[in-house]
């Protein structure tokens, strides 16, 4: 293989580095705050959490309903039919940002800042709020109050998200990115060509949708579009926004639990499967040559490196089309969002689904040398691990079941584009998305019908609150439970034993679950493609 | 579950506020006031009429006139109200047939006997709009266009040289030319002899 990715992979993960240790130290300041005036226990703050979520489901689904009668919509788009509207409030709610649609076609300007934008600070927050908690639940001693959720929300939102979107936009609108409420620019080209540019308030999204790990784009082509992404520049910012968060939280949780080796153990295990998964895509990328679906200057390599680090967080932005990736170039991205966006994953829900692992693991690990499972002091009983069996299982069930019914739906199986297994790829890939709240797609499949509409929409609500709750059931139990002191039977978590338990506990659930799954679709298509490419 | 409606109303409304609507509008000012080009769509004039955006590429079939990537944008090619890419797979007949229909119509006008023409003229970028080509890409067309305007091929090569735009730190990224300029400026050259 060329050195050149192995040194873009390096490089990268030291800029991260650099960035999110410092961001580390500024979330755990907000993560303990000095006053803890109206906390509440892990049952106030998820009843808070839903019912802020219906709230928000609501608001945005009627806005995109009536967008076609509402100021700021120059281009006179009408109003969403009503399982787009369905599938596209939700979508955004949950952090997913699958979208059905069309961002240049059919969404005004104002739906777009007020709604969807709105929804990219808020859902991100909700994922880092949920992670606060959790966090939180390690340093109570039996009182059983994990915070507020009202105020975590207000506190992520404002000190977190809102001032490093502000500099980000900055650098994308210098890089090329616009940032304007003109209607669409209509340009006869120099050869000829009538051209109808469309421009909008880009890079204000752009910046949030990169740090809230959504993935939403302004328009169709997502960070493929030069006006979304116009510069190898603004290409790394972008990679390194997205996984500055999830990076982040690792780091502050190190500093929340007093013992910072146990943000590194978890940073390095999500650090080691990123990299595998990294370097398995350039070598699949750089034997195909393929450049379909790839912009010219992104070339393979950023266009692998953004691949995986998209679907390593559950961002789902692309740069380059997934569809159109190898068939093995093409399970990585799909094999990340099953392994259950953990590696590295979305704000905060990438940390609390490993710290899910982390539990799986101790678990294990304590069954096989017959001691009591506790994980930083706190005992992990049968309740937990029924809270962590159910946030683990909720997505390969639906992901599965999903793809299962899509397969004999006419309606489903129609809106396949490419023929043989590639077609079931892209059924499956729908899912998994949805399901993990990734939002990217193998974008042949025309998904805007009302089957996959609601079945990913309800896919995409039961995968956010199947992990959601029980993460906060089980950091209700563990903050009304005494931090027992650390003793000679304690089984250490942070050192390079573990590490490797870990990673190889999360590939090994992923891959049992999906390795049927995955045989029959990238695999089959791998084993079978013609090799035609060798006169090229 | 009512006494937890109001506030969620209440935060959801505020928030919207501030990153829905203050947030944008003072990027929106920030972009105006300190990077009105950019912020505008990077549009180009010639002579007083707006002829495109530097970021969006548009389609070139002219042979005096270098030619960009594929483009498989809903409608017609470079459609920028319809971006995305053909999302076919490797494995899809139509991706195969595609790429021979192109690579026939590229030798017609284009020398192959040297060397075949570059993947990336082949198969179509992923937004459809992709404004630039790499330098692999453009050297490939020089002989062409030095033909159909009559001017030398160095004369081209000088001017895909002089608009190159470089990889970040060598290392991210393609070194490339942006399509659109580099006509803008071979027009501009043959104006003046």
């Amino acid at each position: 293989m060329d050195s050149r990715p192995i040194f873009e992979l390096v490089l990268y993960l030291l800029l991260l580095l650099c960035l999110a240790i410092p961001a580390g130290l500024w979330i755990q300041k907000i993560i303990t705050p000095r006053k803890e005036t109206s906390w509440g226990d892990w049952k106030i703050y998820a009843k808070s959490l839903i019912i802020f979520h219906a709230v928000g489901v609501l608001f945005l689904y009627a806005l995109l309903r009536l967008q076609g009668l509402l100021p700021l919509n120059p281009q006179g788009v009408t109003g969403l039919s009503p399982d787009l509207a369905f599938n596209t409030a939700i979508s955004f709610v949950t952090n997913t940002n699958w979208q059905a649609y069309s961002g240049e076609a059919s969404i005004s300007y104002l739906a777009q800042m007020v709604g969807l934008a709105v929804q990219n600070f808020l859902s991100a927050a909700v994922g880092i709020a949920v992670a606060f908690a959790l966090m939180r639940a390690f340093t109570r001693q039996g009182d059983g109050l994990i915070g507020n959720f009202y105020e975590d929300i207000r506190n992520v939102v404002l000190r977190i998200l809102l001032p490093v979107s502000v500099i980000a936009a900055l650098a994308l609108i210098y890089w090329g990115v616009p940032q304007s409420f003109s209607p669409a620019v209509s340009v006869q080209g120099i050869q000829g060509q009538a051209q109808l540019l469309p421009l909008g308030p880009v890079a204000s999204q752009e910046a949030i949708k990169m740090l809230g790990t959504n993935g939403g784009g302004f328009f169709n082509a997502n960070s493929a579009h030069p006006f979304e992404n116009p510069t190898p520049a603004s290409n790394l910012l972008q990679m390194l926004l997205i996984f500055l968060i999830p990076a982040g939280l690792t780091f502050a949780f190190g500093r929340v639990v007093k013992d910072k080796r146990q943000g590194i153990a978890l940073f390095l295990s999500m650090a080691i499967l990123f990299s595998i998964a990294a370097l398995l895509l350039f070598h699949f990328e750089g034997v195909a040559q393929i450049w379909e679906g790839k912009e010219t200057r992104f070339g393979l390599w950023d266009s692998s490196l953004f691949a995986t680090i998209t679907t390593s967080a559950s961002c789902g932005a692309v740069n380059a089309m997934h569809s159109s990736l190898s068939a093995f170039g093409g399970m990585i991205p799909l094999l990340l969002m099953q392994l259950g966006e953990v590696v590295f994953g979305g704000t905060g829900s990438g940390f609390y689904g490993m710290i899910l692992f982390v539990l799986l693991a101790v678990f294990l690990a304590g069954l096989m040398v017959g001691r009591t499972p506790e994980y930083l002091g706190k005992k992990i009983g049968p309740y937990e691990m029924k809270m962590v069996a159910v946030a683990i299982l909720v997505t390969p069930l639906l992901v599965l079941i999903g793809t299962a019914i899509a397969v004999c739906v006419p309606l489903a199986t129609g809106a396949v584009l490419n023929p043989g297994p590639h077609g079931l790829t892209e059924i499956l890939y729908a899912f998994s998305s949805a399901a993990n709240n990734n939002g990217s797609a193998f974008a042949g499949l025309s998904a805007n019908n009302p089957f996959y509409n609601i079945a990913l929409g309800l896919c995409m609500w039961f995968g956010r609150f199947g992990v959601i709750l029980p993460v906060l059931a089980i950091a209700g139990s563990f903050a009304s439970k005494k931090r027992a002191p650390e003793s000679a039977g304690t089984l250490p978590t942070h050192g390079p034993l573990f590490i490797l338990f870990l990673c190889l506990i999360v590939i090994l659930v992923g891959a049992l679950t999906y390795f049927p799954a995955l045989a029959l679709s990238p695999i089959a298509e791998a084993l079978s493609e013609s090799h035609f490419m060798g006169g090229f | 579950m009512l006494k937890y409606f109001w506030p969620s109303l209440k935060n959801l409304a505020w928030l919207t506020l501030i990153t829905g609507i203050a947030y944008p509008l003072f990027l929106w000012a920030m972009g105006a006031l300190l990077l009105p080009s950019q912020a505008k769509g990077s549009l180009v004039e010639r002579n007083g009429v707006i002829v495109g955006s530097l970021l969006i590429g548009q389609e070139f079939l002219d042979s005096k006139y270098f030619q960009g990537r594929p483009s498989m944008t809903g409608s017609f090619p470079y459609n920028p109200m319809a971006s995305g890419g053909s999302n076919y797979a490797g494995s899809n007949p139509a991706q195969k047939d595609s790429m021979v229909a192109r690579r026939n119509r590229l030798c017609l006008e284009n020398d192959c006997s040297l060397a075949p023409p570059p993947r990336e003229l082949l198969e179509a970028s992923a937004s459809g709009l992709d404004p630039e080509i790499s330098l692999r890409a453009a050297r490939f067309q020089v002989r062409r266009i030095a033909k159909a305007r009559g001017i030398s091929e160095a004369e081209v090569a000088e001017v895909i040289k002089k608009n190159a735009i470089y990889s970040l730190w060598n290392l991210y990224g393609t070194d490339r030319v942006n399509v659109l300029q580099l006509n803008f400026v071979l027009d501009q050259i043959s104006k003046k002899e």
